[in-house]
C-alpha cells in the first residue's frame, strides 16, 4: 500500500500552506521583534516553495524567476528591518512590538 | 517505497519541526538555529523539484547571510536571554490568533483540495525543460537576462537603497555621539 504512494504536487502545496500558517502564527503571537522577523522569513519560504512547485508542475521558468526576486527582496528587507530594530533597541533595551507601536524611536 | 517519498517525508518532518521550533523557542538564538534547519529542508525540496540553482542560492543567501545577520544582531543587542512565553499581556490575543490561523489554513487546504486538478495558463516565460538545454542555471539565466532584465537591474537599485538605509539607520545619532565623545574628553 505504501509503495503506491506517489509524491504529487498537492503534497508540496499542503506542506507550504502549513508552513505559511506556522509563520503567520509566529507573527501574530510573538512579541520579540526579532522572532517576528524570523516568522516572516518562514512565510516567505512557504511562498517560495509554492512558486517552485508550480514552476515544475507547469514547466514554466517564471516561477523560479519569481523566487529569485523574492530572495533578493527578502535580503534587502532583513537588512533594513534589522537596522530599524538595532536603532530602537539602542534607545530602549528590551523593547517589544508593543513599545514600537508608538513609532517614536 | 520510492526514494522521493522517503526524502519528502523526512524533509517535511524537519521543516515542520524547525518551523514550530522558531515560534516556540524562548531564546531568540534557538529560534535562529531552528530557522536554519527549516531553510535547509526547503533547499532539499528545491533540489527534489529540479531547482538546483535556487537550492544553492537558498543555502548561501539564507543560511549563510540572513541567519548570520540575525545572530549578529542578537549578539550585538544582548537580547539572547530567555523570555517568559506563558504570560500574555493581551488576554484575547492567542485565542483570536488561533481562530484566524485555523481559518487561513482551512481555506488554503480547501482551495487545494477543491482545485487539485487545476492547470494554470500556458507558459509565458518559456519552458523550464525545453529539450535543448538541461541545465537549470542556463534556463534561469536566459529568462533572467531577457524577460527579467529590467527587474534584475531594479534589484540592484533596491540593494543599494537597502545598504544606504541600513548604514543611516544604525549610525549613532549626532547628539548622542558628540555627547559620548565629550564625556570621553572630559
Amino acid at each position: 500500500m505504501i509503495a503506491a504512494l506517489v509524491v504529487t504536487r498537492s503534497w508540496y502545496l499542503v506542506l507550504a500552506a502549513v508552513l505559511f500558517a506556522i509563520g503567520a502564527t509566529g507573527v501574530l503571537t510573538r512579541r520579540n521583534p526579532l522572532v517576528m522577523f524570523m516568522s516572516v522569513e518562514l512565510m516567505l519560504n512557504a511562498v517560495n516553495l509554492t512558486f517552485v512547485t508550480f514552476s515544475k508542475a507547469l514547466n514554466d521558468v517564471g516561477g523560479q524567476l519569481s523566487v529569485f526576486f523574492v530572495l533578493v527582496v527578502a535580503a534587502a528587507e532583513v537588512v533594513v528591518g534589522l537596522g530599524i530594530i538595532v536603532a530602537i533597541m539602542r534607545r530602549r533595551p528590551g523593547a517589544t512590538a508593543d513599545d514600537i507601536s508608538e513609532l517614536k524611536g | 517505497m520510492s526514494v522521493e517519498l522517503v526524502v519528502f517525508v523526512l524533509t517535511a518532518a524537519i521543516i515542520l519541526s524547525g518551523a514550530v521550533g522558531v515560534i516556540v523557542a524562548k531564546n531568540p538564538v534557538h529560534s535562529a538555529l531552528m530557522l536554519v534547519m527549516t531553510l535547509f529542508g526547503i533547499a532539499v525540496l528545491f533540489i527534489q523539484q529540479d531547482a538546483h540553482f535556487l537550492a544553492a542560492v537558498q543555502v548561501i543567501v539564507y543560511a549563510g547571510a540572513i541567519v548570520v545577520l540575525f545572530l549578529f544582531v542578537i549578539m550585538l543587542l544582548g537580547v539572547d536571554q530567555a523570555e517568559d512565553l506563558r504570560t500574555e499581556p493581551l488576554g484575547s490575543q492567542r485565542p483570536i490568533a488561533a481562530v484566524m490561523i485555523t481559518g487561513l489554513l482551512g481555506l488554503l487546504i480547501a482551495a487545494l483540495v477543491a482545485h487539485s486538478g487545476a492547470i494554470g495558463v500556458p507558459s509565458l516565460n518559456g519552458a523550464l525543460k525545453n529539450g535543448t538545454s538541461d541545465s537549470n542555471i542556463e534556463v534561469l539565466a536566459r529568462a533572467l537576462f531577457t524577460d527579467g532584465v529590467f527587474a534584475f537591474e531594479l534589484t540592484s537599485v533596491l540593494l543599494v537603497i537597502a545598504v544606504v538605509g541600513a548604514v543611516v539607520l544604525s549610525r549613532k545619532p549626532k547628539r548622542a555621539a558628540s555627547k559620548a565623545s565629550g564625556k570621553a574628553a572630559s
